[in-house]
């Protein structure tokens, strides 16, 4: 009895026994590692539209998928912290799309130079996810309400001060720290994948992440352990606000111009929600995955360029995300459930 | 020695007055039963010594220094708990997450996970509480491995006075006796001491050294478990409700 024994002796049964150790830790990764399936699915789309155009997998166009993916990642990594403590923001997208105007203004209007002009304009993204925060915990308003108004308010202030006209990139930001907030190439794909690892971290192996599980699992027990339970929550909304802020920034640098509509309309936070939710976050509150999300933004980027690709109009596109959506809440419901009898 | 003594704590809300004229102690080490009717004004009570209410008039005196709890916190930090019915615990995180809620041991900003899963598993294995694996969520949990996790989270955080709130509810035989062995367990320590509601006499009798009667809203019987019969107890809830129902007769 060495414990030495080599494979080759190995009887038939035992090696049944190994194979279906292995196809069971393989359904227990599925299960338990929800980002896998997800995973699966966006190498899947890949091969598939590779398969059915060349251009797919080209340099170019996996730049072009790129720049498609990180504004609705990033967007999305604040939306599955607020999903997880229980709440969501729908106003996100208009601060995307006011943030960048914010950056003009204070440097055109104002004179302020490029640096403060950015800490100005994340201060006040900041600010309005607090309002956001403040009015949802102080005076339990539900926040896709309460968000929805603040949509509403900012897309007015927005259109109003801008005229709903577009506007240049401020001469000041221009050249090099243009270059670094989404002009460049790669640029926001790399903010993009460091918001993604940073959040990741966050919410999987910090205090502030276990108590944002807990405020959404459970709030009243997570009163009742003592934790600030709205302080955790305003603290998400100011999060996911800046990362908005943020998104709309490399947005605007990116397209070489200030443009209202970039998050004005619903899009890029429907985008954003439904990438996350496609990442297996539920909406319930207590559970969701920042990587996920990412992977999630991932395969509707992949979806709306493979579809262009292939020559297939944009119109049916809505018909497969909304179909994506549904069937991936389902099997989130299905796994999760799977997950607690035990199934892993 | 008494580590808890309540002297004519009184509760009103609004119209409604919880507790009338409460007087209440309890000793070092001593498991402490409190029965009453629902609405009798329990649930006030432990509220009250847990720093969630602040009582009206009254004192309240902990180890010999009377106190004003400032809030449930503050309770804690002079080493009163409490173990809600909900039992605060957190379904999408592991055992020993819960565990260590709100008291997370980090390195740097991050999560110190190895420390809080080794001192979890050993601290309910020195509790005699069997988790099977200390990573596993507590959804799945069964009831009573929930409430033993609940109890063990509140003793390892320094309790020294332990407010179980209907810690056998809705629970099966097989499960309250876990909870039992539990408490008794802890009363061998003889370091913590504890205030259970319940409203099954029976297991109150069997693990309680003394039994309060708590009825509207002030303490009516107070008698060590050792001279009470489950009949004698039985008998003065039963005759409570019938006094209230001819009450309720003759007034309607």
């Amino acid at each position: 009895m060495t414990g030495t024994l080599p494979r080759q002796q190995e009887t038939p049964a035992q090696r049944d026994r190994r194979l279906l150790t292995l196809l069971r830790t393989g359904g227990t990764v599925l299960v338990r590692w929800r980002e896998a399936s997800v995973l699966i699915v966006a190498i899947a789309m890949a091969i598939y539209f590779r398969a059915a155009n060349d251009v797919f997998l080209t340099h170019d166009n996996l730049r072009n998928i790129a720049q498609a993916t990180a504004p609705a990642a990033i967007v999305a990594v604040g939306i599955v912290m607020l999903l997880v403590s229980g709440e969501i923001d729908l106003s996100v997208g208009v601060v995307a799309a006011l943030a960048p105007f914010l950056v003009h203004y204070a440097i055109d209007n104002y004179g302020i130079p490029v640096i403060p002009a950015f800490l100005i304009a994340f201060a006040i993204s900041a600010l309005i996810g607090f309002c956001n925060g403040f009015i949802v915990t102080k005076f339990k308003v539900p926040s896709l309400v309460a968000t929805l108004g603040s949509y509403y308010l900012l897309l007015g202030i927005l259109l109003t001060t801008s005229h709903a006209y577009p506007a240049q990139i401020p001469e000041a930001a221009q050249g090099r720290i243009q270059s670094i907030f989404g002009a460049a190439d790669w640029s926001s794909l790399i903010w993009c994948l460091g918001v993604v690892a940073f959040y990741h971290i966050v919410l999987t192996r910090t205090r502030w992440g276990l108590h944002t599980i807990s405020v959404g699992g459970n709030l009243i027990g997570a009163t009742e352990a003592g934790i600030r339970v709205n302080r955790i929550k305003i603290g998400n909304f100011m999060m996911a606000s800046m990362l908005g802020a943020l998104a709309g920034i490399l947005e605007a640098f990116r397209i070489n111009s200030i443009d209202p509509n970039i998050g004005g309309g619903t899009a890029l936070v429907f985008t954003a929600i439904s990438a996350a939710v496609i990442g297996g976050t539920a909406l319930a509150g207590g559970s969701g995955t920042v990587i996920g999300a990412l992977l999630g933004a991932l395969i509707l980027a992949e979806l709306q360029n493979g579809f262009n690709l292939i020559g297939i109009s944009a119109n049916p596109f809505n018909i497969i995300l909304g179909s994506a959506i549904l069937l991936s809440m389902i099997a989130n419901q299905y796994l999760s459930r799977l997950r607690r009898t035990g199934g892993g | 020695m008494d580590v808890l003594v309540a002297e004519h704590v009184a509760k009103r809300f609004g119209a409604l007055t919880a507790l009338r004229d409460v007087n209440l102690r309890l000793e070092k080490g001593e498991v402490l039963g409190l029965i009453g009717d629902n609405g009798a004004g329990k649930s006030t009570l432990i509220k009250v010594i847990c720093g969630f209410h602040q009582p009206d008039s009254g004192r309240l005196v902990v180890n010999g220094q009377e106190v004003t709890l400032r809030s449930v916190d503050h309770a804690r930090s002079l080493g009163i708990d409490t173990v809600y019915q909900g039992l605060a615990l957190i379904n999408e995180l592991s055992v020993y997450h819960n565990m260590f809620l709100n008291r997370e041991l980090r390195v740097g900003p991050l999560l110190n996970n190895r420390a809080m899963r080794r001192l979890a598993r050993a601290h309910l294995e020195d509790m005699g509480v069997n988790i099977p694996n200390v990573n596993s969520e507590v959804a799945k949990l069964s009831g009573g491995q929930r409430q033993a996790v609940a109890v063990a989270r509140a003793v390892y955080s320094d309790a020294k006075i332990l407010l179980l709130d209907e810690p056998l509810a809705a629970m099966g035989a097989k499960e309250g006796t876990l909870i039992l062995d539990l408490i008794r367990d802890l009363k061998a320590r003889g370091e913590v001491s504890v205030i259970i509601i319940a409203h099954n006499y029976a297991q109150v009798l069997d693990v309680c050294d003394r039994v309060n009667l708590l009825q509207h809203g002030t303490i009516t019987f107070d008698k060590p478990t050792a001279d009470v019969s489950l009949d004698e107890l039985t008998e003065l809830v039963v005759a409570e409700y019938r006094a209230r129902r001819t009450r309720g007769n003759g007034g309607g």
